[in-house]
């Protein structure tokens, strides 16, 4: 894709920023399918040149997505005690100073790797939109779809693996897309790392397998080629290009990556019996592999009923898969070049509604960051322990608020990818990667 | 040893009923219980199911008269198009891949076996009228075509719980394409709704944006919604800013001018008369917008009107009605464009121009998209003669082979079918289809049809479902060569399963291995093979040890090929 040049930015968070907009002509000129289908085809062999000569090691994301909306009070921002502070208490921490859920008892001990932001705010309280919100930057749009992180990083960086580079485990329905980027771009899906990887196993002997292969582009498609469209292959339908790309993958040994039994029990039993606990050990295998982005999704944080019960419980889950992941980043040096972000689509009501739930609550809610130039034992904004609850100032009850925006810009930054530059969509439209501005309270760099 | 005797007597005459059981019930589910037996569509002159061929010849010549004049006029524009530009012309497509191409428009699969040996009964060159026929009378069409334009209408999410019922929508609009409404009521349906979203599911044209407003109808996606899929304009920009390079021009012609804010909110106040109104849904009630536009101090009071062609606007009337009215009037030729521009891409599989949604009022695409809009209007909105239209047109019968060589510009300019990838339900579709001898549709068993709804959602949401934006996808994934090659879905379909496979079926019951190269080709990939394929695979069969396996090979072959996966 051709990249626009970098051009001023503001904190304007409207639908599209006016300044940046082209001649519908000069855009429409800009790119056919044709053309797009030649750059992805040139990224994927640029990627493999990339593989072959930089050493180097590229950013990482591991993203620990919360689906459902996880209770600021009940993780990261508690007010025991207080009239909205439910029946979570609140426990010191590794970080002087700085206390979180006691439902969160091994995660306090690692907090010292780690940053808070406890003022994230948004306007999408619904989960469908909040969830494209959050994992796009952008808020619903009718006339595009927004590329969310991994995309954007794998769209920026094309150095990679044999494996996908963006990846998704117990998807949760809501895996992370190319959006305008492409469906090249889309995660590849697994589910419990407790079972094979889907569709990598041919299902024949080797050589029945190859011979099928074999056939194929040396029979059917040669036939399909006749007489239509110059450079078939190359410019349209790169058919055999990705058919490569996959067989590499189906033999690689990097796919031992996905295989979390080959760990010891005692790892394993420290990441926790669960499917998001086992997925979460994965990720930290695959990005030592060229992953560039893994997304594991944990649900069960929907207590519209019986809060304090939902809470715990999936904080039981996410407790010792998180600790052990900033544990074993840490020890194993990897931290410096990945990143972790934990959160949901949006925080819970302060109020605790009659069934002893708490509902949806955009405006004022907590991330974990942790890695990649994110300072350490750091807290970021935070929401009243006694809120007004004025429901035409909501921003009254959130100290140093930052939107979705600042939190994508922040995150690109730390993994290195330039956030004001302007993409462009296929119709042409130029896009920023982040509306927002980098939390710089949060970053050492 | 007598007890034992007896209890393995037992045991054999239970085992035997059981596979009996098991046996009537494969013959009952696979559909070989029906009067034409599955032998029959191996020969090509046999009696087929009565609906396959339901459509008479006569019935398809009158209807081929009724659109001579109109089809004359686009093909006109064509050529006239081709000549200007110096560029040469494919040769028409031969009836199958005609066929084929009606069949994934209309029905997102390829055709059957069963479907062409019957258009084998019929006079070649009435073949693609006739089934084109009995696909616009096929239920498979009205559920595809609902499906198609709910994605286009409201999208995919699902919005907020209760309110919007998104099933519902889908299942009007069925209906309606079931009853050939004309597009002019369908539009007045939407725009008008009202009452509740579950007695009247058009009312979730609204409800379906109540999830970002609060509970009611909210005028700006609505606004934008309107201007994209009934006008052909992409105005979102103005919501937020007057536009300053050309981008989007409103008002009349010869005198346009750039598009306002307002040209946006006032398009969005229409909406506001569109009342929550508890237990009875939504209702109709007076215009109340306000809105602060870029650089005011102050909220102003917004009017409602339209964008260009005030003239056509009815003064009087409630407010959702007039602009109905509006879009609905036989002058208003832009929202005419919008409703062929999006039929066209659903023909074709991709837009005629730029973008389906996007069709500047500056701008023409294409002289075949003027003729077509007018020719829409004065036959009454009428979708079905609209698909007719196109279908019987020099560019949809283009062959997307010639003798030249062919350029991204000769497919711009339709001098050829361009080649346009699949879209994932439609791959799901081709497949299941392909390994099916007989047509999977609502005449098939349970069985089959729960197992074919099954198979195709759950392949779809692993090959990566489009969304709403179904004429933007032109990318190739690693998981979608991965499942093709290794997912269950393919394996299940290829493998030598008796009752069920097309795999199975021709390695049982044709005459010679040439025939079961010629009945998988047909099948799968809707063409006989050439004389090189022919010899190849046939030699592939007769070298191996298992033919079973050589004819599966053949299979995952064909389901894996490029020609599968795209529209040519």
């Amino acid at each position: 894709m051709n990249a626009m040049p970098e051009s001023g930015h503001g904190r304007d968070v409207s639908l599209c920023d006016y300044q940046h907009h082209m001649s519908r002509r000069t855009l429409l000129g800009a790119g056919g399918g044709s053309l797009m289908m030649s750059a992805i085809a040139q990224r994927l062999v640029r990627a493999d040149e990339q593989q072959k000569t930089d050493p180097s090691r590229p950013k990482s994301v591991i993203l620990l997505w919360l689906q459902g909306g996880p209770s600021q009070l009940e993780t990261f921002d508690p007010h025991p005690g207080g009239i909205h502070g439910g029946d979570a208490s609140a426990i010191t921490t590794s970080v002087r100073g700085v206390q979180i859920s006691d439902l969160l008892p091994q995660t306090a001990e690692q907090m010292h790797l780690a940053s808070l932001v406890r003022s994230v705010t948004s306007k999408e309280g619904d989960h469908e939109r909040a969830v494209y919100n959050i994992k796009t930057g952008y808020r619903p749009d009718p006339t595009l779809k927004h590329p969310s992180v991994g995309a954007v990083l794998c769209h920026a960086d094309q150095a990679g693996a044999d494996i996908p580079r963006h990846i998704s485990i117990v998807p949760n329905g809501f895996p992370g897309r190319g959006g305008y980027l492409g469906a090249a771009y889309d995660a590849f899906k697994i589910y419990d790392p407790a079972q094979p990887v889907p569709d990598i196993r041919r299902s024949v002997s080797e050589s029945r397998f190859e011979q099928r292969v074999a056939d194929l582009y040396g029979v059917v498609e040669r036939e399909f080629r006749k007489g239509r469209l110059q450079q078939l292959e190359s410019t349209r339908t790169l058919h055999r290009t990705v058919t490569d790309v996959a067989l590499r993958m189906m033999s690689s040994q990097q796919l031992d990556a996905f295989n979390v039994a080959s760990e010891p029990e005692s790892v394993l039993e420290s990441f926790g019996d669960s499917a998001f606990g086992r997925g979460v050990l994965a990720a930290s295998r695959l990005i030592e592999v060229g992953a560039r982005c893994v997304e594991v999704s944990l649900g069960g944080w929907d207590s519209h009923i019986t809060n304090h019960a939902l809470q715990s419980a999936a904080c039981d889950k996410l407790d010792p898969a998180l600790s052990s992941l900033l544990k074993r980043l840490e020890e194993r040096d990897l931290l410096s070049t990945t990143l972790v972000v934990c959160g949901g689509e949006f925080g819970r009501t302060p109020s605790i509604n009659p069934a002893e739930g708490r509902d949806h609550w955009p405006h004022g809610f907590s991330v974990l960051m942790a890695g990649c130039g994110i300072r350490r034992g750091t807290v970021h904004g935070g929401t009243a322990r006694t809120p007004v609850l004025d429901p035409d100032r909501p921003m009254l009850d959130v100290a140093d608020p930052v939107t979705v925006g600042d939190l994508h810009a922040t995150i690109l930054k730390a993994l290195g990818v330039d956030y004001r530059e302007e993409l462009e969509t296929p119709i042409g439209r130029p896009m920023k990667r982040s509306e927002g501005e980098p939390i710089d309270a949060i970053l050492d760099v | 040893m007598t007890r034992v005797r007896n209890f393995i007597s037992v045991l054999c005459r239970l085992g035997w009923f059981v596979l009996m059981v098991m046996l009537a019930f494969g013959y009952l589910v696979s559909g070989l219980s029906e009067k034409q037996s599955t032998v029959g569509v191996f020969g090509s002159h046999k009696t087929m199911r009565t609906s396959a061929v339901s459509t008479t010849r006569a019935d398809a010549g009158a209807i081929g008269e009724a659109i001579r004049g109109s089809v004359e006029k686009i093909d006109a524009d064509r050529n006239q198009r081709l000549k200007g530009l110096g560029l040469n012309h494919s040769q028409p497509a031969d009836w199958l891949t005609v066929c084929r191409r009606m069949s994934l428009a209309l029905v997102g699969s390829g055709l059957s076996l069963e479907e062409i040996r019957a258009l084998e009964q019929v006079d070649e060159p009435k073949r693609e009228s006739v089934h084109l026929e009995n696909l616009l009378r096929d239920e498979r069409f009205h559920h595809y075509w609902a499906e198609r334009w709910t994605r286009f209408l409201v999208g995919t999410d699902g919005g907020q719980f209760i309110v919007y019922r998104r099933r519902r929508f889908r299942i009007w609009l069925a209906e309606v394409f079931s009853e050939n409404q004309p597009y002019d009521q369908i539009v007045r349906s939407l725009l008008t709704a009202e009452g509740l979203w579950t007695d009247k599911p058009q009312v979730n044209f609204l409800t379906a944006t109540f999830d970002s407003n609060d509970g009611s109808a909210d005028p700006v996606r609505l606004a934008a919604r309107t201007a994209r899929v009934f006008l052909g304009l992409r105005i979102d920009c103005l919501q937020c800013h007057n536009d300053f390079l050309g981008n989007v021009n409103l008002g009349d012609a010869p005198d346009l001018r750039e598009g306002t804010q307002q040209d946006f909110h006032q398009l969005a106040a229409f909406f506001t008369s569109a009342k929550t109104n508890g237990l009875q849904g939504v209702k109709d009630g007076e215009v109340d917008y306000s809105y602060k536009y870029l650089n005011d101090e102050d909220e102003t009071d917004v009017k409602a009107a339209v964008p260009f062609l005030s003239e056509l606007l009815p003064a009087t009337g409630k407010p959702r009605a007039r602009l109905a009215a509006w879009v609905t009037h036989s002058e208003n030729h832009q929202a005419a464009r919008a409703a062929v521009s999006h039929v066209w891409a659903l023909m074709f599989g991709r837009s005629m121009g730029n973008a389906v949604d996007n069709l500047p009022l500056d701008e023409w695409e294409h002289p075949m998209m003027d003729s077509l809009a007018r020719d829409f209007v004065q036959h009454d909105f009428d979708l079905r003669r609209l698909i007719r239209v196109i279908a019987a047109s020099q560019a949809f019968r283009a062959d997307s082979r010639a003798a030249f060589e062919i350029t991204p510009e000769h497919e711009r300019n339709f001098a050829v079918f361009p080649l346009v990838r699949l879209r994932p339900e439609q791959v799901a579709g081709a497949i299941i289809q392909a390994a099916r001898i007989k047509t999977t549709d609502r005449e098939s068993s349970f069985f089959l049809q729960l197992q074919t709804m099954a198979g195709t959602n759950d392949f779809v949401t692993q090959y990566g479902d489009v969304g709403e934006d179904e004429f933007n996808s032109d990318s190739i994934t690693v998981t979608q060569r991965l499942l093709m090659m290794n997912g269950k879905l393919l394996r299940e379909l290829v493998e030598a399963n008796p009752l069920l496979n097309t795999s199975a079926h021709v390695g049982m019951f044709a005459e010679s291995n040439e025939q079961i190269v010629q009945l998988l080709y047909v099948a799968m990939l809707n063409r006989y093979p050439t004389t090189e394929e022919l010899q190849h695979f046939v030699s592939r069969i007769e070298c191996s040890e298992d033919s079973d396996e050589a004819v599966e090979d053949l299979a995952w072959i064909l389901l894996n090929s490029s020609e599968l996966a795209w529209n040519h």
